[in-house]
Order: structure tokens, then sequence, then C-alpha cells
């Protein structure tokens, strides 16, 4: 099966039941996704498809044949970082990091979608994303910040 | 352990060609029900194929067919919220469909997969009932009210693919959901209602999502009282929560009372 993985084509020769997380990571090896429940509740695992988030551990990797995936690994253009991750940096946004790739690309698609946001829209918008360590405001800074 | 095969059709005939012909095989369409489980390994049977159909572009969209609507089984709840022609004629499902997990469930959520998984919690479903909405699968078109048949039990048959939901047009309902989805197991009510005709459509008091039948004939005669007394003997609460039936009882008179009076 093929597909585009952060602008490249890949091909893989798994099982088509097998998780996209699973292919990313040990496939792939691409392990900016991370896993963490498993089971859809958590949005570690959070990747884009077609440009729409999702959870890449609810995803069998048979059903992105033909599509485009973006891992965190695809947002920053070589070595430069987008707006989103450059303000990630800048507000502490970040602490042991393990939800940071799923918050970067659910955030990456509120910020595309609408240039005006609230801290609502901001929080409903990353509803699906759970972080144990910042308590969120400075997630929530660090996206309010690239849409003004 | 053998693995799991995956059967990806190329179009909707070819799926339910596949899904006739292959032996164990599980349709999978968003996968936020049934991945987990397939990963786990905890599906009884076990099946030995999945059937990809969330491409089918079939199953897709948001349309008018004869005077009602028809929203694609693999639509995704996201399409469902975009969709002008839903916010126009079913508004109540759009709302409802903005309460299901976060974003990332409602890009791969469908009603489809909502309605064959018939936990008796699916959001979707009390609204369906309130709706008299009509199942349409490859071989017939199955009222809503007849679908539920037990506890995770519905009217179709093993190999019997839905492919659409229809609605008839200009009827008003109102729902309301109580609880989240992690305090389910004391206080999650979901309530849809519809004033004319009477429909009053329940989920989580009950091995299924149900209608109220005797508050729906009290409220038929326009007895808001009858209504709300009568809904409390309609509703099943499960066994294994005995502490909390009674509970459960007093929270579905009380959003039955609220939606009436804003009705
Ligand atoms: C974090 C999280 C939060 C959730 N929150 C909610 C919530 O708030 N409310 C709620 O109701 N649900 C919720 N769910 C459950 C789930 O998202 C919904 O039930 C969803 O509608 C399932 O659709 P799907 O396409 O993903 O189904 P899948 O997982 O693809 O399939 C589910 C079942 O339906 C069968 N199936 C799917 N499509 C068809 C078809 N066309 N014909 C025949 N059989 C079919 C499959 O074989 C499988 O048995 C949540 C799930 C997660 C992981
Ligand atoms: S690991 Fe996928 S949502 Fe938690
Ligand atoms: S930074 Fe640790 S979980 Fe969010």
């Amino acid at each position: 099966m093929r597909f585009t993985l952060n602008g490249r084509t890949v091909s893989l020769d798994v099982v088509g039941t097998r998780r996209l997380l699973d292919a990313l990571r040990e496939d792939l090896h691409l392990t900016g996704t991370k896993e963490g429940c498993g089971e859809g509740e958590c949005g570690a695992c959070s990747v884009l498809i077609d440009g729409e988030v999702v959870d890449s551990c609810l995803i069998a990797v048979g059903q992105v044949e033909g599509r485009e995936v973006t891992t965190v690994e695809g947002l920053a253009d070589g070595g430069r970082l987008t707006a989103l991750q450059q303000a990630f940096i800048e507000h502490g946004a970040a602490q042991c990091g393990i939800c940071t790739p799923g918050m970067l690309l659910a955030a990456h698609v509120l910020v595309q979608q609408s240039r005006q946001l609230t801290a609502d829209d901001v929080r409903e918008g990353l509803a699906g994303n759970l972080c144990r360590c910042t308590g969120y405001t400075k997630i929530i800074d660090a996206v309010l910040s690239c849409t003004k | 352990m053998h693995e799991v095969t995956f059967l990806c059709p190329k179009d909707l005939q070819d799926a339910v060609r596949l899904y006739r012909t292959t032996p164990g095989c599980r349709p999978l369409a968003g996968g936020t029900d049934l991945m987990v489980m397939l990963h786990a390994r905890t599906l009884r049977p076990q099946p030995r194929a999945v059937l990809d159909i969330w491409s089918l572009a079939e199953l897709k969209g948001v349309r008018r067919h004869s005077g009602m609507l028809e929203i694609g089984a693999a639509e995704s709840y996201t399409g469902i919220i975009r969709s002008r022609e839903a916010h126009r004629h079913v508004p109540a499902l759009v709302a409802a469909a903005r309460t299901i997990g976060a974003a990332q469930i409602q890009n791969r959520g469908t009603l489809g997969g909502n309605l064959a998984n018939a936990s008796p919690a699916g959001d979707t479903l009390p609204i369906l009932l309130a709706y008299d909405a009509v199942v349409v699968t490859d071989r017939r078109s199955i009222p809503i009210d007849q679908f539920f048949t037990g506890y995770r039990k519905t009217a179709l048959q093993p190999d019997e693919l839905i492919t659409a939901v229809r609605f008839p047009q200009g009827r008003d309902v109102v729902f309301r959901k109580v609880g989240t989805r992690a305090a389910q197991a004391i206080s999650k009510v979901m309530m849809a209602v519809s004033r004319k005709p009477a429909r009053i459509a329940i989920g989580s008091v009950a091995e299924v999502p149900l209608r109220a039948r005797g508050a729906e004939a009290a409220l038929e005669r326009g007895d808001v009282d009858g209504a709300i007394a009568a809904v409390a003997d309609d509703i099943r609460p499960i066994d294994d929560v005995r502490s909390t039936a009674d509970y459960r009882r007093t929270v579905t008179q009380n959003v039955l009372r609220e939606l009436l009076s804003v009705g």
C-alpha cells in the first residue's frame, strides 16, 4: 500500500488492519507520534489525514491508502519551526512533552481553519488532547498568540 | 494467531458482495468503536476479516431523497455538522453530533457505526427515534423503532450493511444530554422529544434506546403532567446499578419536565 507521509510517497508491505500508530512508529520509525491510552481518549497519537485531525490508534493503516498523512515531523519546514511550534517554546507550553506532538497537530488545524479564535474555541478544539503537566493555560496562550 | 485480513472494496456493490461471501467479516467505518476491540482482540467472535467502508462514495454525503433528508451511513459527524441541509432539516442531530467526543472522534465517528454498535448510551439514537428516522440497508428499509431488539442487538442480518439514514422533514426535535462519558455510570441520560407527533426517546435508561410510549400517549393528549408521571414507568434502569435506578427515574422526569417547558 502507498500513501503520502509528510509530503513524500511511502509504500508499506504490512497487513491493512495494523494501527496507523504502529505503522508510523515501528515500520516507518517516526516516533514523534506518541501512544498514551490506545483508546481514543487522550489524543497523544493525533495525526492529520487529508488535513483533519484523527487519533492514529483508531485508524487501520489500510484506511490511509492514497491519502495524505501529516505527523509532527511534517510540521517544520526543514529546520524552520512553524509559528505555532515557536509559540509553544516561548510560552513554555510543553513540560514532559508526551502530549505535545498531538497538541501541535490539533492546534495546527485550529489556527489554519480560522484566524480569530477565543480561549473557549481553543479549549473546545483541543478537548481531545489531554495534558497531565501544564494545566493547559500555557498551551492555550501559545495557540492564541498565533491567531492575532 | 492469524492476522485479520483487510478488505478494501472498490464500490458499494463490491462491499455488499464481499460482506455476503466472506466468513467472519466485520465492517469498519470510522473505527472509533471497533479499532480498540480489534487491536485488543476482545471481539467475540474474533473477526477473520474487516471490510473498510469508510471511503465508499455511496455511503457519504447529506442529500434530499424523495422528500426526506438522507445521510450516508459512513458520513462523519463533522460532515453532518458542516452540512447546510442537515442544519436546516435535522438541527437536533447536528447539535447532538457536536457533543460526541472531541474533534478526533467527530472527524471519524459515523451514524452507521453508532447504529450498528447499538449501545444504550449511543447519543444519536434517541435523536433518530424522535425523528422517526429510517435505517436504509443494502436490502431494505427498517423503521428506527424496530431496529433495536435487545442489549446491543439490532434487526440487522449478519451480512447486512447499513447504507444511509433517512429523516422526515419539518419536525421539531429538542434534546438534552446529561452527564459526561466518564460519569456515564451514574448520571447519563440522553433524551430527545418531539411535540407533534409526540415522541419521547431516551438513552441509557434501559437495555436499548427506547421510546417512552406511556409518556408519549399522555403528551399526545396534551397532558404534560401525565407524561412526566408516566415516563418513570416507561424506563427500565439497568439492574446492576440498583442504587441509582430511583435516581435515574428522578433525573429522567426532571429532564422531560425541562424539555416540555421549553417546547
Ligand atoms: C474518545 C471517544 C469518545 C466517544 N464519545 C461518544 C459520545 O459522546 N457519544 C456516542 O454516542 N459515542 C461516543 N463514542 C463512540 C463512537 O465514536 C460512536 O459510536 C461512533 O458513532 C461509531 O462510529 P464509527 O464509524 O467509528 O464505528 P466503527 O468503530 O467503525 O464501527 C462500530 C460498529 O458498527 C459496525 N458498522 C459500522 N458501520 C456499519 C455499517 N454501515 N453497516 C453495518 N455495520 C456497521 C462495525 O462493524 C462495528 O461493529 C466515543 C468513542 C471514543 C473513542
Ligand atoms: S493513544 Fe490514541 S488517543 Fe490515546
Ligand atoms: S506536557 Fe506532559 S502531558 Fe502535556
